[in-house]
């Protein structure tokens, strides 16, 4: 042994990793624990019981305002109807943020190779993020024909993918220079450059980008639904909110609208937990700091 | 005289910019050899070691290796650790032999070994944000050592850290050059860091970057702690010293341009 650094003990760090796995299996309801969720509940469950005894009082007549009992009790009425609307907007959402994750990481990764690629296309992929997708779903829905469900995922992958795209090519673009310096030394192939390092460098990049374009999706679903209206064949989520209204039955647009939120919830919790898990170890943004 | 690892004949080396970086170079190492370049910021010391490293070209002169390009092989250990925040110790220090595309398994003894040199045994699971600024340093080494390389660049590796961590990574660097006498370039601006390590200190003045002394430090090996203090030490950091502020002066006169 040449020398003596003062060392911590070598098994500090295992201990910590072995504690916190302990500190995992406690129980799935230990996170639910948490200041960072009992604090948001109890502030939405004072809103509802200010918004019920606001009705209340007031007498809001349910067709202007109902009551979140009313529409918790009609969401369980309709439960059949609606359950069913909200598989359709889910399976277009999905399949559309699918398409946005692989086209948008595809891209990113077509920038990255060569400056000319990013200079000649990326104000496109720009031009694609600033149409008002209100305005050209009826094209859209129009040129698919028959094929509403192509129409309306191509309208919701349109408003995810660029978040994406913009958010993995700077991370790609961000890679340490001194780590591609040492790649270089090394004689590191364009693949391995890409793939050893410029991949994991993006990658808090991009999965910030899928937790934006998670709720875009969704946005992107509905908003397409909404123009497809009467002329879609599948009745999503927003078809049955559009459907409510003309009949002025506001408590079930309630009830379908809190179907809308809790979706566009978990599918940020869900991203924020994929996150978490693969950016655990490593990055600033995923570790708990104890100070 | 042993053989030449690498000669830098006359090398300019001018930005894009028009900054003339380097002028003029010769600088020879030979095999065995640990040369240390120090000089003040802007004398063109990191751009000597990047043009050896490959990573940049010399806009005039050329560069003669000893060996042939197959049989060369190099590293780098940047003034950062530069190491990659995903990969736990082992897999660092893999990354070299991984692009030669040796796989772990394979690699596993060597990437032992260059711990075993740098004191890292039982950190191998851990990530770079769990470790000191020292002991990122030594990953960085591991990662510098476990090819084996015949010539070693060491770009300012301690000028980070903290006095006490860097004088014992010194001892520890030298004791490593004494038990297997690599070829090593060391980069700093610290000249009793530099003397403390070398056979040679290469003084470099700036504006343009040249090399302005070439002091040999005749103190046998091994060294210790005793040699810091002792007086032949400090005469050959009063020397350098001297022909540092010496560079400095000609390069301020030169620059005025008006007759004194």
């Amino acid at each position: 042994m040449i020398l003596k650094e003062p060392q911590i003990p070598a098994s500090a760090p295992q201990n910590a990793t072995v504690g916190s796995k302990i500190h995992r299996r406690a129980g799935w309801w230990a996170p639910l624990t948490k200041s960072e969720v009992i604090a948001p509940l109890i502030v939405g469950l004072c809103m509802v019981l200010l918004w019920e005894g606001l009705v209340r009082l007031f007498q809001v007549p349910p067709y202007l305002l109902p009551g979140p009992f009313l529409v918790l009790q009609t969401l369980f009425q309709e439960w059949p109807e609606l359950f069913p609307s909200l598989l359709v907007t889910l399976k277009i959402t999905v399949v559309a943020f699918l398409a946005a994750t692989l086209s948008g990481l595809f891209i990113a990764v077509l920038f990255t190779q060569s400056k000319w690629i990013e200079r000649s296309f990326f104000p496109y992929a720009v031009i694609l993020q600033t149409t008002p997708i209100v305005a050209i779903a009826p094209l859209i829905i129009i040129w698919f024909g028959n094929n509403t469900f192509a129409a309306l995922v191509v309208c919701a992958w349109i408003v995810a993918f660029f978040p994406i795209v913009s958010n993995t090519t700077l991370g790609l673009n961000s890679a340490d220079h001194n780590l591609q310096n040492l790649f270089h030394l090394y004689g590191a192939s364009r693949w391995q450059m890409l793939w050893h390092l410029r991949l994991p460098s993006a990658m808090p990049y991009f999965l910030g980008g899928l937790r934006i374009s998670g709720g875009l999706a969704l946005i992107g679903a509905v908003v397409a639904e909404f123009v497809a209206g009467r002329g879609g064949a599948r009745s999503g989520l927003a078809y049955q909110i559009l459907m409510s209204s003309y009949n002025l039955q506001i408590p079930r647009m309630f009830a379908a609208l809190l179907m809308i939120t809790a979706l566009g919830v978990l599918i940020f919790v869900g991203l924020t937990i994929l996150s978490d898990r693969l950016l655990g170890q490593w990055h600033e943004s995923a570790i708990k700091r104890e100070n | 005289m042993t053989s030449v690892a690498i000669a830098l004949n006359q090398v300019d080396k001018v930005y894009n910019n028009g900054t003339v970086a380097l002028q003029g170079v010769d600088l020879t190492i030979r095999r065995g050899e640990f040369v240390s370049l120090v000089g003040p910021s802007g004398c063109g010391k990191s751009t000597v070691l990047r043009l050896i490293a490959g990573l940049g070209t010399a806009s005039a002169g050329h560069l003669d290796w000893g060996l042939a390009a197959e049989n060369r092989s190099l590293a780098f250990v940047f003034q950062d650790a530069a190491l990659m925040p995903w990969a736990t110790v082992v897999d660092n220090v893999h990354l070299p032999l991984k692009l030669k595309g040796q796989s772990l398994r394979t690699s596993r003894s060597r990437i032992q070994e260059a711990l075993n040199l740098v004191n890292l045994q039982g950190f191998e699971r851990s990530f770079p944000r769990q470790l000191s600024g020292g002991m990122k340093m030594r990953v960085s080494i591991a990662r510098a050592l476990v090819t084996n390389p015949n010539l070693l660049l060491m770009d300012e590796p301690f000028g980070a850290l903290d006095e006490m961590t860097r004088s014992r990574l010194n001892s520890d660097l030298l004791h490593l050059w004494e038990s297997y006498h690599w070829t090593v370039v060391f980069v700093t601006h610290n000249i009793y860091e530099a003397v403390y390590l070398s056979n040679r200190v290469v003084v470099m003045a700036a504006h343009p970057g040249r090399v302005v002394a070439d002091v040999p430090i005749e103190a046998p090996h091994p060294r210790n702690e005793a040699f810091r203090t002792s007086s032949l030490f400090n005469e050959y950091c009063r020397d350098i010293l001297q022909h540092l502020s010496a560079g400095e002066t000609a390069a301020s006169v030169s620059d005025s341009a008006v007759p004194i």
